[in-house]
């Protein structure tokens, strides 16, 4: 008796928002699974499918942690984004600059630089062109007053035309030019990896050194509060003497160099040359990732983990099982958006 | 090619594209962003061209594009008026997330052959000269969007329904206090939004791009939201917007033909930036201080042209207890 009181007391603590979560979490499932069914495909088949695509052998698991490593230098930049109230869509384009601007370098080293260098080099550059691209939808958004989503849209417009043009123009394959991209560089211009898989330790140091730095600076400094309060009240913030123009495009410009980073690694760990498709929709997925962790630095490491299993998870369905691989977008956005309606729901029935 | 024909192929070719913006100005006027455009005429285009096919019926066709376009607004309306949750969030997520459903269930047709709308010229006014041949040598769906466009304006300036939708847009409070039902009427002009963009995805695998292929429309759902900004949310310069991306396609495509040497990717991507920059340097400061050097009275004048304000409570969330 006593005891089963006392689970009574226990799922009384438990805050009603809760049961909205695990609620939205169940219907967002139910929502998938109808989608398969829809497709005459089959549910417990279809997981298994991805479970194995994405842990199935090490070499798959190794390009998860591939794909992870962009994803969490993406979202780390959206942090300090949306700290500060924007809505950076541009981030698509500040990965796609960075991969120009290290590619960039990477063709100009002339033959026998010390390729570790070369690399370093390479990654900074992709740091700046990625802060460049960032910087600019920020001038577009304050001094140009267009609303930062269609500065950053535009921006990526810019960016695609731009690497499209490159890969079919003057760095074009000799001989043909085609969406399979640029010449590939050489193994010495390659990141590290471990047994021939995609698995480069490098690379997820510096994301996890990236994601630590986000939390403190967030979290723990001056600089972090500041944009908060940018964030929260504009004009409050302005009226304190907070310069509020300098700490959004700071916001802009962090974002652009992160995104511009992870558009590096998609260089020089994952394709190896310039593709025109080269961000890989990674930076729309970052947003996807920061908006379901509510902005809480310290919850993005597991979110992304997921969302890259599903993304390479998802590349075993058309081969096993004649489904399309865009049902990890189907699943990670079901996932948000039902969180998004089960918030709400909880907010309502507070009232 | 001559001028007119290169102007008549604009015209026509930005028919999606004025049901689509139309769509959204109606809805942005009321107060709600729906920024699922994007996923939305993806997944009514999949499914318009879907219906249309296996039904033989293209009238079905627009009609199923149509439900899933408001289907998705509801959502959306559901989301940000009701649940008074973050519309840009939302919106965000249904155009990713409708963009994949669309490849996902639109998989099995694929490059399939369909059904199109047929051309139909207009008898008498398509003997008119040059406008005949610039405004009414197309389609049914063509000239339907012109009555779209000049009827959305006359509802907007010329009748009550018009004013209160304005109303509700920019002075909410003042509406309900008139005894406006804001959330009734927020809900129904997000779903005619919404279904006027789905006919716009219906537009395109029916018609103006016809077919389905994975990322059909990929890019249209973006710029029709610029399009809404540029054009200042009036109906006939939103309308203006479209016809001028449409002709700065065609005229893409008439460089493509003169400049071999660059690739054609990248002409197809050249009018979605020049719009944009568009956008930048109409409501930029570097006009106000492009203005401040020129006389009072045309300034005043470019002013009225240029400049637009966004409806005030545009994505503002409104208690109505």
């Amino acid at each position: 008796m006593p005891k089963n009181l006392l689970s009574l007391q226990i799922l009384k603590n438990i805050p009603k928002v809760t049961y909205f979560r695990i609620g939205a979490f169940i219907v967002a499932l139910l929502f998938i699974a109808t989608i398969i069914l829809l497709s005459s495909g089959s549910p417990p088949q279809v997981a298994i499918g991805m479970w194995n695509g994405a842990f199935g052998s090490s070499d798959r698991f190794a390009r998860v942690i591939s794909t992870l490593c962009p994803l969490l230098l993406a979202a780390c930049g959206l942090i300090f984004t949306f700290t500060a109230g924007l809505y950076n869509l541009g981030i698509e384009g500040q990965i796609t600059a960075g991969a120009i601007a290290t590619t960039l370098i990477l063709r100009l080293i002339p033959e026998g630089f010390p390729p570790a260098i070369a690399i370093i080099l390479a990654m900074l550059s992709g740091l700046l062109g990625g802060g460049l691209w960032g910087l600019m939808a920020g001038l577009l958004n304050i001094y140009g007053k267009v609303s930062e989503i269609f500065a950053g849209l535009g921006m990526n417009f810019m960016a695609q035309g731009l690497a499209l043009y490159l890969v079919f123009g003057p760095w074009k394959r000799s001989g043909v030019a085609s969406m399979s991209g640029t010449e590939p560089f050489s193994d010495a211009f390659a990141l590290p990896t471990i047994n021939n898989t995609d698995f480069s330790p490098i690379a997820l140091a510096i994301a996890i050194f990236a994601l630590m730095v986000t939390a403190i600076a967030i979290k723990a400094t001056y600089y972090g509060l500041k944009l908060k309060a940018v964030g929260n009240n504009l004009r409050a913030a302005y009226v304190l003497g907070i310069p509020a123009i300098g700490q959004m495009l700071s916001s802009f410009v962090i974002c652009g160099a992160l995104a511009g980073l992870a558009g590096s690694l998609q260089v020089v760990a994952v394709f190896h040359r310039l593709i025109p498709n080269i961000s890989s929709n990674l930076g729309f997925l970052a947003l996807l990732v920061v908006m379901l962790v509510n902005y809480n630095p310290f919850l993005i490491l597991p979110i992304a983990f997921l969302f890259s299993s599903l993304n390479v998870g998802s590349l075993e369905l058309p081969l096993s099982l004649n489904l399309d691989s865009s049902l990890s977008g189907i699943i990670q956005g079901a996932l948000l958006l039902f969180a998004i309606l089960g918030e709400g729901l909880a907010k309502l029935s507070k009232d | 090619m001559d001028i007119i024909t290169i102007l008549a192929t604009a015209i026509a070719t930005s028919t999606p594209l004025i049901f689509a913006t139309i769509g959204e100005t109606i809805t942005e006027r009321a107060g709600v962003i729906n920024l699922s455009a994007e996923g939305t005429i993806l997944m009514s285009a999949m499914t318009g061209f879907a219906v249309a096919k296996f039904s033989n019926s293209l009238i079905l066709g627009f009609a199923a594009a149509a439900l899933v376009g408001a289907a998705i607004a509801l959502v959306v309306a559901f989301g940000a008026i009701t649940l008074k949750q973050s519309q840009v969030s939302i919106g965000f997520v249904l155009a990713l997330m409708c963009s994949d459903l669309s490849s996902f269930l639109g998989n099995p047709i694929v490059r399939v052959e369909g059904i199109t709308v047929p051309s139909f010229k207009l008898p008498l006014l398509a003997d008119i000269p040059i406008f005949g041949k610039l405004l009414f040598q197309s389609d049914l769906l063509v000239y339907s969007s012109y009555i779209l466009i000049l009827a959305s304006w006359f509802y907007f300036y010329r009748t009550q329904g018009g004013l209160i939708l304005r109303t509700i847009g920019e002075q909410p409070a003042a509406a309900f206090a008139r005894g406006t039902n804001v959330i009734q009427r927020r809900y129904i002009y997000t779903l005619i939004g919404g279904a006027l963009m789905g006919i716009a995805g219906a537009a395109f695998s029916l018609d103006f791009k016809a077919g389905w292929s994975h990322r059909h429309t990929a890019g249209y759902g973006w710029i029709a939201l610029a399009i809404v900004i540029f054009g200042g949310w009036n109906p006939l310069r939103v309308a203006l917007g479209a016809y001028l991306f449409g002709i700065l396609q065609s005229l893409a495509s008439v460089a493509q033909s003169a400049i071999p040497d660059v690739p054609t990717q990248v002409f197809n991507t050249a009018p979605f930036v020049f719009m944009i920059l568009m956008l930048a340097l109409t409501s930029g400061e570097w006009l106000d201080k492009l203005l401040a050097v020129l006389p009072r009275s045309l300034k005043q004048g470019i002013l009225n042209i240029v400049r637009t304000t966004p409806p005030a409570s545009l994505g503002k969330v409104f208690d109505q207890d």
